[in-house]
């Protein structure tokens, strides 16, 4: 029987079993060891590791990074939480400047494996500052690692393979991600950079959904699959190092690629995954591309705003449709209950 | 002049003075040899000197074991010397070449010797501060026996950074001791347009650490006074502590040169800072012949280090895609 449990016990799950099996993990972060526990992704860690192993920070985003880059210095494997992806702006600099050169700048004398969660919302008027997709930003700067996971069995993998890393790896969550259900085995397994997973078949279109988008895009896959256009869906899991040649591969076939981010499209992860297939199919093969992404405007507050803000599973859909059907007609799937979102509730 | 009650014997005290003066000497004459050569162009790196400030960084590496670590500012070849850095291997990182600290690919700004306990500098103004707390949480976590030493500039402590890393070094009482090197100017700017209150130990005292500023730039004193908190860690004792030491840089902000004539700064201010010369003052307590001989040997070690430096291959073409990820 395969055990099913929620994202966010698969993140508690790997954060645990790495705890048990190695004295150097460190979890910490506003927060971690409050009765909320950071969605339950902390709860019992602090009962069970100690309060020198799993602390609560000061609102100290920046000191707090340079702290854990110390700590990583040393020879510890610090998980720093961040319960929005938009703190992660305080600590810029040592990101950037310490965490991601340390090792180049110093010759190789030293590495520095630390794990930065972060979260992005979504919905209930969680707005301009509480919803940003900035992995990009990273995605720009040799030297971190950068993740998505979409599955709860991606989640405790990636986790994992983070925490054994022996680089900065910045972890990012989706808050609707955390809802997620699926199997997960139970004895600890590593899902480390290198390969993106093929989430649905299709020889159409390759639709590429990053983080919560790879949702949305599995569900547009079953809309266009009423039209009998066949999308293959993907997941790159890990954005840096990116997998590209499993996209490319699918694209060679597909003829066709849309890249649903969930973030801007700006110099943002859709548009490098686009050049970086073109760079390899470019005099090969006719190739069509699009990107979807949030609008390039600030997140608003208010329900029917933000939902023209956000791509979803019916306006890939009808993207893709368009992409495919040389014709240029337009067409929009009717909303289909069974593939509706998942609602976040409030309060967050 | 402090004197060392604390160390009773004529003999050891002759060999802290020869040592300490050696430690000065040896990063004075490092330095004029680097601003000598820099006109060639073959050091390929801004330097930034720390010539008129060695006393803080000898004062403080005396009274440090080998098993303790520091964290330095872009301003750091005294400390990087002091603390028992590789001479060699710093001149080679100078001019580039892959027998350097960082294989040729850090430069001035970021020596590093982990076998000395001399973790990377950075140029970027405050950043190692929390670095070095993060450190010291690390040992103190691992129940180690050694402490970790912070230096940073009265410029680091206009940053952020700064108040956040005192707060959590403070909040965990951790093995840390904070050096601020109060040069009196961060850039070509006087701490006067910066800060309204010019005592820095006001600000790290407000979380409850120990501090003290050491006039002068006396590098006895500054060993005394570090050296007995470094004690009283090491006997159980909880840190941090901080310390602002007054000093005086003497050359440009960044590279070989003097820089009195561009206004910001007079040297009047820089006289009585020459006259108080460490290299001089600790000089006069070593013996003739001692000293002598500490300045053959030193000057004969720094000579073979440029050279090597000279003649050490650049790193290959393949160098430059290494060590971007472990």
């Amino acid at each position: 029987m395969e055990r099913i449990i929620q994202y966010t016990e698969a993140l508690r799950e790997a954060a645990d079993q790495e705890m048990e099996r190695d004295a150097s993990v460190l979890v910490f972060g506003l927060d971690v060891d409050d009765p909320k526990a950071i969605q339950g992704t902390t709860r019992g860690l602090l009962e069970r590791y100690g309060a020198e192993r799993v602390f609560g920070t000061p609102l100290s985003e920046d000191a707090m990074t340079g702290a854990a880059i110390g700590m990583a210095l040393a020879g510890l494997r610090p998980v720093h939480v961040h319960i929005r992806m938009d703190f992660l702006m305080l600590a810029m600099n040592q990101l950037v400047n310490v965490a991601a050169k340390s090792r180049y700048m110093f010759g190789g004398a030293v590495h520095v494996p630390m794990v930065v969660r972060s979260m992005i919302g979504k919905s209930w008027g969680q707005g301009a500052q509480h919803s940003q997709g900035l992995y990009s930003f990273f995605m720009h700067v040799p030297g971190l690692k950068v993740v998505a996971p979409t599955t709860p069995y991606d989640a405790k993998g990636c986790l994992i393979a983070a925490i054994r890393d022996d680089n900065p790896v910045m972890f990012v969550e989706h808050r609707i991600l955390h809802f997620q259900k699926g199997p997960v085995p139970e004895a600890p397994y590593s899902v480390p950079p290198g390969k993106a997973r093929v989430t649905a078949k299709g020889d159409d279109i390759t639709l590429v959904g990053i983080s919560y988008m790879q949702v949305e895009c599995q569900r547009a896959h079953h809309y266009l699959a009423g039209e009998e256009i066949g999308a293959e869906v993907i997941d790159p899991i890990w954005l840096s190092p990116l997998d590209i040649d499993t996209i490319v591969d699918s694209v060679r076939r597909t003829g066709r690629l849309l890249v649903v981010d969930n973030g801007w499209s700006t110099c943002g992860a859709s548009a490098e995954i686009i050049a970086q297939v073109m760079e390899q199919l470019q005099g090969e093969r006719e190739v069509r591309v699009k990107r979807m992404g949030f609008a390039p405007v600030t997140c608003p507050t208010t329900p029917n705003l933000e939902d023209a803000y956000y791509p979803n599973a019916r306006t890939i859909a009808a993207a893709a449709y368009w992409m495919v059907r040389a014709s240029g007609a337009s067409w929009m799937p009717e909303e289909r209950k069974d593939l509706q979102s998942i609602e976040f509730k409030g309060p967050f | 002049m402090a004197e060392f009650s604390f160390f009773p014997s004529t003999e050891r005290k002759t060999a802290m003075y020869e040592r300490i003066y050696r430690s000065l000497y040896r990063i004075r004459r490092v330095e004029e040899r680097i601003a000598e050569v820099y006109p060639t162009d073959t050091i390929k790196s801004p330097v930034h000197l720390s010539i008129g400030q060695e006393a803080v960084s000898v004062g403080v590496c005396e009274a440090l074991r080998p098993q303790d670590v520091v964290f330095g500012t872009y301003r750091s070849h005294a400390l990087f010397l002091a603390k028992g850095g590789d001479l060699k291997a710093m001149i080679a990182e100078l001019y580039g070449k892959v027998t350097g600290v960082a294989r040729g690919k850090g430069g001035s700004m970021h020596m590093i010797d982990l076998k000395a306990g001399v973790m990377g500098t950075s140029a970027v103004v405050g950043t190692t501060v929390p670095n070095a707390v993060g450190y010291a949480y690390a040992v103190k976590y691992r129940r180690e026996n050694r402490l970790v030493v912070s230096f940073l500039g009265d410029g680091g402590v206009d940053e952020g950074v700064f108040a956040e890393s005192l707060n959590f070094a403070a909040l965990k009482k951790l093995p840390i001791i904070f050096i601020c090197e109060n040069n009196g100017y961060a850039i070509h700017t006087h701490q006067r347009l910066r800060h309204p209150a010019l005592n820095i130990c006001d600000r790290a005292a407000v979380y409850g650490i120990p501090t003290e500023r050491i006039e002068n730039n006396e590098t006895l004193r500054i060993h005394e006074r570090v050296k007995s908190a470094v004690d009283a860690i090491e006997n159980g004792g909880q840190g941090p502590y901080f310390f602002e030491c007054m000093t005086y840089r003497w050359k440009e902000h960044v590279g070989p040169n003097e820089d009195y004539q561009l206004g910001y700064r007079s040297r009047e201010e820089a006289e009585p800072w020459m006259r108080n010369d460490q290299v001089g003052v600790l000089g006069a307590l070593v013996e003739e012949s001692a000293r002598k001989s500490i300045e053959q040997a030193v000057d004969a070690e720094i000579a073979e280090a440029f050279a090597l430096a000279e003649s050490d291959p650049f790193p290959a073409a393949s160098e430059l895609m290494a060590d971007v990820y472990k």
